[in-house]
């Protein structure tokens, strides 16, 4: 749905020149949530802004549902940026209009004339939840209720494509939750794909089909978000689940990326007569997967033979203290 | 007839038996003042009403050029930018004064008169343009930027920007600004009276300084105050009821 090639741009700052992207690959599926994470100043924005041509990247192309937007400029990128919802970081509601007069903006950009706006404002602000807030103005909604008005008006022109801007990083962490529960819904009912981009590694976790994390403008790793978390030295996963930094010589680090019935560990100690010493780790619900990390110590004669055993189940093992 | 101003002048001065008397000739002296004060009233109302029409007609334009045309805005131009800024900047630097004489020939052109309101509207137009420009242009640097970039992702023109966004969200800001224009107008407008441009401030000088009445200076200022102090008055009201913020 998102396909963008060989998107390269750079800033001047002052005297040196700063790579905001350098060579990005990205390509997103039809109905996936994709989640870009990264520091500030690794990128993530001018990618983001790259998409819409909010930004203009100096070299590359950028598709979305097959329409090559780097070739269009004037009317037609217009035309085509109503094709695309964005949300924002900090709502970007105007503060002089309702949040119906918001939620209707884009209609009335479009030329939509006033009764069918009307009607498609109701609509889409009962999508959200909104339904009784039509007449509030801005100031009088919570941050929550802000980007639901933000998130209704990204819809208002029935994009399939939307993308978010930090949506929730102005948020606190139970209403970071609603959104984030609201675009998986949006995404289930109305088929949208969706580029987020975040710095928060749990919307990540939450609801992201597929990721990159990205730095110095370029992306370290991309894929799904569970082949990622099963790779070997994915950073990833080391950040999803981040382990105690300290570990003796036989300490390693497993890896379930699925949910396992059988219980592996007592097995181990069994079969092989090891000793099993769990220094920490964490099972966590990561696209819809119940996915853990472990870190344990393994001592025994037969220590080889019991880290083979595990990888053969389809559990990563990693050596961490050698 | 007395006013309200007239009942507080009489009240702070009623301890004072030289003050009182005076006081008393002030309020005697009133009705025989009234008809010229009336007149001065309305030629200062008049100056000041179409001096600002023309300050936000060509003001208001003005003031959005030099915030799109700025480097990162809706159409950078800097270039543009700097002619226009160095222009508004020659206007805010002239003392009205100065500023009035230095244009008598224009006003000449346009009305056929040096003389009397209507000439005098002139020279307080261009004296306000710049000034409101610059108001303009601070409200509308106030305006979130974000909210500009939202509405870009939405696909909308540059001309819709500014007349949908831009200047709906600094209109708190742009009535603020407009009600400093009316100010400083009748500020500027008792100051044409100097130079024979009718009004109050021309009442003022005439009757008051040259002739050595005070009695006209002082209605002048009582009238003054009271013009300025409903301007500000109406204006601060239209704020707080479009301000949502």
């Amino acid at each position: 749905m998102i396909d963008a090639v060989g998107l390269y741009k750079a800033y001047r700052l002052k005297k040196h020149r700063v790579d905001a992207l350098n060579g990005v690959d990205l390509h997103v599926e039809p109905g996936e949530i994709f989640g870009v994470v990264g520091q500030s100043g690794a990128g993530k924005s001018t990618l983001l802004r790259s998409v819409n041509l909010l930004e203009r990247p100096d070299a590359g192309t950028v598709r979305v549902a097959g329409e090559e937007l780097t070739a269009l400029r004037g009317g037609r990128l217009r035309a085509a940026r109503r094709g695309i919802g964005m949300v924002h970081q900090h709502f970007a509601l105007l503060s002089s209009r309702t949040v119906a007069g918001n939620v209707g903006f884009p209609l009335e950009v479009a030329g939509v004339d006033r009764a069918r706006r009307r009607a498609r404002v109701g609509e889409l602000l009962e999508l959200v939840g909104l339904g009784d807030k039509a007449r509030a103005y801005p100031s009088q909604l919570s941050g929550g209720q802000k980007q639901r008005v933000g998130i209704a008006r990204a819809l208002a022109s029935g994009p399939r494509v939307l993308l978010s801007d930090e949506a929730t990083s102005a948020l606190d962490p139970a209403t970071t939750d609603s959104i984030l529960a609201l675009l998986r819904r949006l995404r289930d009912e109305l088929g949208l794909t969706i580029l987020l981009i975040t710095h928060e590694m749990d919307v990540i976790k939450r609801i992201c089909d597929s990721a990159a994390i990205m730095e110095n403008g370029g992306f370290r790793e991309s894929g799904r978000v569970l082949d990622l978390i099963g790779t070997p030295g994915s950073l990833l996963a080391r950040s999803l689940f981040p382990l105690p930094a300290h570990h003796g010589p036989d300490t390693v680090h497993v890896t379930y990326p699925r949910s396992f019935d059988e219980p592996l560990m007592s097995e181990l100690t069994r079969r092989f007569d090891v000793d099993v010493n769990i220094l920490g780790g964490g099972v966590e619900e990561v696209a819809g997967q119940s996915v853990g990390r472990l870190s344990v110590d393994l001592r025994g004669e037969r220590r080889g033979q019991a880290l083979s055993y595990l990888s053969e189940h389809g559990l990563l093992v990693e050596e961490a203290g050698k | 007839m007395t006013t309200p101003a007239d009942t507080l002048l009489l009240a702070a001065a009623a301890e004072d038996a030289g003050a009182w008397d005076a006081v008393v000739a002030f309020v005697r002296a009133w009705p025989a003042m009234w008809p010229s004060l009336w007149l001065g009233t309305l030629d200062t109302v008049y100056m000041v009403v179409w001096a600002t029409v023309f300050s936000v007609l060509v003001g208001l334009p003005l003031g959005v050029l030099l915030v799109v045309t700025d480097r990162g805005g809706l159409l950078p131009a800097p270039p543009v930018r700097a002619v226009l800024s160095a222009v508004v900047n020659i206007g805010r630097s002239l003392p009205f004064i100065v500023l009035m004489v230095a244009v008598l020939t224009l006003t000449r052109f346009l009305v056929g008169t040096t003389l009397g309101p209507t000439a005098a509207i002139v020279p307080l137009s261009i004296g306000a343009i710049p000034f409101f420009a610059r108001l303009v242009e601070t409200s509308l640097r106030e305006v979130d930027r974000g909210v500009v970039e939202a509405a870009h992702a939405m696909g909308t023109r540059r001309l819709t920007i500014v007349g949908k966004v831009m200047l709906p969200e600094a209109m708190p800001g742009l009535i603020a600004g407009l009600v400093m224009t009316v100010v400083t107008l009748i500020s500027y407008s008792a100051m044409a009276g100097a130079i024979g441009g009718g009004g109050l401030g021309d009442l003022a000088i005439r009757e008051g300084y040259q002739r050595f009445n005070d009695h006209y200076l002082w209605a002048t200022v009582i009238l003054l105050v009271v013009i300025v102090q409903a301007a500000q008055s109406l204006g601060d009201l239209l704020v707080r009821r479009l301000s949502r913020r």
